[in-house]
């Protein structure tokens, strides 16, 4: 029997085909990470049920329509507005106007003076969706940073790497994100 | 990779406190903003899977997407509301409400991580 030889391929260019097909691949695939802002609603309230809460324990935050802010009362500004509200929530002089605090004690902690202040915002059907969540950015942050701050006090790492779970709730507990958002009100009109 | 197609246009908004979305399968999503097709208007429209819909629809919706998950999952469900920047907070307060009223009380604002502004 004749030896056949088998007629070899060009394999030479193989490298280059798959190496093309990768970088087709890489560039065409997206991965949209989702990222945004966690919260949490509140439960439907049964009819008017009234919940007491002293005027000084709360930081009012109203948008309008126009996307113009009003902070306690007074014209605001997002520049400033995370500012305020740690110093609010903290109230480092224990002025009268600013929310109360509470003695309490926290595993880890110890006695910790507990902010008994609340961020109530309002906003309008008119306000757009990019100042709300340019408000609440900025809420989030201040609380997020009041955080770091007593987690480095206390554990010396920042509170987005403390890993131990039972510290990270005392964090939590010592300072709650108490951001509350009123019963929508319709005021400037769509 | 995302599982529908969209009918809205959507521009998050930007934001720098902004947490990465665990687990998808466990998030059920809310697109809200301009259709894409401009024979359909100006108006901001909610879409719920591959179709356009109206508040009323969410209650449905979101006992649909718990239908679909586990019973232990259940409770971990959470909503993702994923709309343009534009869009009038009329809207979101609408869906903030459906979803308070049928219990899905985990949120997230969809939102990019932007650049931190000082």
């Amino acid at each position: 029997m004749a030896a056949r030889n088998i007629p070899e391929i060009n394999a030479g260019s193989m490298a280059d085909i798959a190496f093309l097909l990768l970088i087709f691949f890489l560039v065409t695939t997206t991965m949209d990470i989702d990222t945004g802002i966690t919260r949490k609603l509140p439960p439907p309230v049964e009819d008017d049920m009234d919940i007491d809460v002293k005027e000084r324990n709360i930081f009012k935050v109203l948008i309008n329509s126009a996307d113009r802010l009003l902070v306690e009362g007074k014209a605001g500004n997002i520049g400033n507005l995370k500012e305020q509200t740690k110093e609010f929530i903290m109230n480092p002089y224990n002025r009268d106007d600013l929310p109360e605090k509470k003695l309490e004690t926290i595993n880890f902690l110890g006695d910790v003076w507990v902010s008994k202040g609340i961020v109530s915002l309002k906003n309008d059907r008119g306000t757009s969706y990019n100042m709300y969540i340019q408000i609440q950015d900025e809420l989030t942050q201040a609380f997020k940073e009041l955080r770091d701050d007593l987690s480095l006090n206390y554990f010396g790492v920042k509170f987005d790497n403390l890993v131990d779970d039972a510290k990270r709730d005392a964090i939590k507990k010592a300072i709650p994100m108490a951001i509350s958002e009123a019963e929508p009100k319709d005021v400037g009109g769509k | 990779m995302r599982e529908v197609t969209l009918r809205v246009m959507i521009i998050p908004p930007d934001a720098t406190a902004v947490k990465k979305l665990e687990k998808k399968s466990m998030v059920s999503y809310i697109y809200v903003g301009i259709p894409l097709k401009t024979q359909l208007g100006t108006e901001s429209r909610i879409q719920l899977n591959d179709a356009f819909a109206n508040v009323d629809d969410i209650q449905e919706f979101i006992a649909s997407e718990r239908e679909a998950r586990d019973e232990v999952d259940r409770k971990f469900l959470t909503t993702s509301i994923k709309a343009d920047k534009n869009t009038r907070m009329g809207v979101i307060t609408d869906i903030k409400q459906e979803l308070r009223k049928i219990g899905a009380f985990k949120i997230n604002y969809s939102s990019r991580k932007g650049i931190q502004k000082k």
